[in-house]
């Protein structure tokens, strides 16, 4: 039996606790206390899970990828459809969990962080739904970079702040946001994207994701009456990782977690934060994290915007250190490369953070025997990458 | 009976105390000397030196920009501990109280860390993301090695504030608003209230930070408590003389500096 974490110092193992100024050490505690509750609470889970149903069309559904298998020759390839939730990616089953705490608290007012905009649509969107206000921080490039995902946030009824402290990444935007609740913590809920930050965030988003993998173990038992062999998920903060790897952590299924290796590990330019980063404390969190020598906190690099943060959700840190979750890492182009696979054999295109497990699966299939399984979390969509999808493919498909 | 710490023994008075906040290397190590020197000049009593750090979460855009200078310059927790044989060098005598968030001390390490103050004759130092659930280790380090680990207390500690204020040493920082580092316009009757109840329990003088910026503000807290601290202004002040640095006017930029430090701490 595995001991149950986080303990209550809201650590896994050596890693996680709430490293945060005394400001809010107050509203965190509100937050878990309220959190609690909530999760004893049957009607709240009846809530989750109906909105879950009715609004963002759980459960999704479980693919078996014919052509791929047949393709690889190996392993039979499943895939867990989170890119047919509503708004294309897994984000959304926590927002709707921590949006509807928020309401439970009273609290009318979210603010978010994003990098690539999914959680801040995300965000913006579950804003809409339950009727509350919304502020996105997100870094002056990204806003830069990512000029669809913006529009769509402010479409949808939130206010974009742009963060230009830093070099205007995730990482900043991350600290804005925390700054920003520093300030305004009395009538502000934080709704964080991933599972990072003090405690009790990284549990709460595991909590809200675990759905995923809740789901994928009844269809997989149903479709295969046995549990997958190995389970593939790609990891920046982490969540959707998270999600579908903790109801299987008592079983005898391997887990893989994939990070993204950018140019190369060997390069400065990757954001693979267990395979070359080392212990430390960013946004609130012990964990693994990319720095230097001082201890300053490093600028990541991927192709995929939401693989780009130099930390990593605790957990996953202690999943690392216990080496029950082995960790890969996956270039740009691995993951261009399998993007295009999946794409013309399945007619599905992932996202390029979804690419990057998909690419770690197909390198490990063709060496596995034909009654092994394996299960990828398609953990979003393409739709968002199509420019640089284009930059990419372009030449290629005319 | 108890042994004076070498903080308590250079401190000479326990209350109207003026803490001031630089970082360390902003924008250079030198002129931070400097600085250090004209803030004794002026009444200093504590010394809080601060280390730039490159996600600072508790600091607002004033102190950011400090350390993004001060980074520039190489500055790190290790050269900024180094700078205290320098201040005294140039004749700093009162308490220096190292600021560093927890990061760059983790990967020094804890024995490390104060094996470092203790050689370079730092008398306190203040970590704003370790809170006291997570200080343990280093506040028994620190009391051990004669070294006061200066605590953070905020209205919103609620059930915790007397745990915090009758464990603190040194002094106690209180964090008069909600937020983060800045300059405010006035002070709130709930930060007055709150500096009293704070000031029931904590045998150490209670100093009030975050927002002081004003002669006004620091009359009106050393009514209510035993110190300021005064971090974002003095950079502005810092800031206001980086023109006349760079055009090699360094005197002058140092006497206007000293000239408004004195308007803000003695009106």
């Amino acid at each position: 039996m595995l001991q149950v974490f986080p303990d209550i110092k809201g650590r896994f193992g050596d890693f996680g606790g709430k490293y945060v100024p005394e400001t809010l050490m107050g509203p965190l505690q509100e937050l878990e206390e309220a959190l609690d509750q909530a999760l004893e609470d049957p009607a709240f889970h009846e809530e989750y899970h109906h909105v879950l149903k009715e609004y963002s069309g759980r459960p999704t559904a479980l693919t078996y990828a014919d052509k791929m298998t047949d393709y690889l020759g190996g392993a039979k390839i499943y895939l867990k459809r989170e890119d047919l939730n509503h708004t294309g990616a897994h984000k959304l089953n926590n927002a709707i969990g921590q949006a509807l705490l928020a309401k439970r608290m009273g609290k009318e007012k979210i603010i978010a962080e994003t990098g690539a905009g999914q959680h801040g649509v995300a965000s913006a969107t579950v804003a809409a739904k339950f009727g509350l206000e919304c502020k996105v921080f997100m870094g002056e490039e990204d806003i830069r970079r990512q000029e669809l995902n913006v529009f769509r946030m402010k479409l949808l009824g939130a206010e974009v702040v742009p963060v230009t402290s830093g070099n205007g990444t995730l990482k900043d935007a991350t600290n804005e946001a925390i700054r920003y609740w520093v300030a305004n913590c009395e009538d502000h809920f934080y709704l964080i994207g991933s599972v990072v930050g003090p405690h009790p965030y990284p549990r709460m988003v595991r909590d809200f994701q675990r759905v995923i993998g809740d789901e994928s173990r009844r269809q997989f038992m149903e479709r295969e009456e046995a549990l997958p062999d190995r389970i593939f998920a790609c990891v920046g903060g982490g969540s959707n990782a998270m999600g579908i790897f903790y109801p299987f952590l008592e079983d005898d299924v391997e887990l893989i977690g994939v990070e993204a290796a950018g140019k190369g590990v060997h390069t400065p330019e990757h954001a693979a934060t267990l395979t070359k980063g080392t212990p430390g404390v960013i946004h609130g969190s012990k964990t693994y994290l990319m720095q230097d020598e001082n201890g300053q906190i490093t600028e990541p690099y991927s192709i995929s915007a939401g693989l780009d943060y130099p930390g990593i959700g605790p957990e996953h840190a202690h999943l690392f250190q216990t080496k029950r979750v082995r960790y890969e890492s996956i270039t740009d182009q691995e993951a261009l490369d399998a993007l295009k696979l999946l794409t013309v054999k399945e007619g599905i295109i992932p996202a390029i953070e979804t690419a990057h497990a998909l690419a770690q699966a197909f390198k490990e299939a063709p060496k596995m025997s034909e009654d092994e399984t394996i299960l990828i979390n398609l953990s979003g969509r393409g739709d968002k990458d199509m420019a640089t999808l284009m930059e990419h493919f372009q030449e290629e498909v005319e | 009976m108890l042994t004076k710490t070498s903080f308590q023994g250079k401190l000479t008075k326990t209350e109207n105390l003026f803490i001031p906040f630089v970082v360390a290397g902003d924008p250079t190590p030198e002129l931070t000397v400097e600085y250090a020197k004209r803030l004794q000049d002026e009444g200093a009593d504590i010394l809080e030196l601060g280390v730039p750090y490159s996600d600072p979460l508790a600091d607002g855009p004033t102190i950011q920009r400090a350390a993004q200078r001060a980074l520039k310059a190489g500055m790190s927790l290790r050269k900024a501990i180094q700078l205290v044989p320098k201040l005294r060098e140039a004749g700093v005598e009162i308490p220096v109280v190292i600021f560093t968030y927890y990061n760059p001390v983790m990967q020094i390490g804890h024995e490390a860390l104060f094996d470092m103050l203790e050689e370079n004759g730092a008398e306190g130092v203040l970590i704003p993301d370790l809170p006291y659930e997570e200080s343990e280790e280093i506040r028994e380090l620190a009391e051990a090695r004669n070294i006061e680990f200066i605590s953070l207390v905020a209205p919103n500690s609620d059930q915790r504030i007397q745990r915090i204020a009758e464990s603190a040493k040194g002094f106690l920082y209180c964090v008069s608003t909600l937020g983060v580092t800045g300059e405010r316009n006035e002070m709130s009757a709930e930060a007055l209230s709150f500096i009293k109840r704070v000031k029931e329990y904590s045998q150490v003088p209670v100093a009030v930070g975050f927002g002081v910026s004003s002669y006004d503000h620091v009359k009106l807290v050393n009514e209510h408590a035993d110190g300021v601290i005064i971090g974002s202004k003095i950079i502005r002040i810092i800031e206001d003389g980086l023109e006349k640095i760079k055009n090699g006017e360094t005197e002058q930029a140092l006497n206007d500096f000293s000239s408004s430090i004195s308007t803000l701490i003695k009106g």
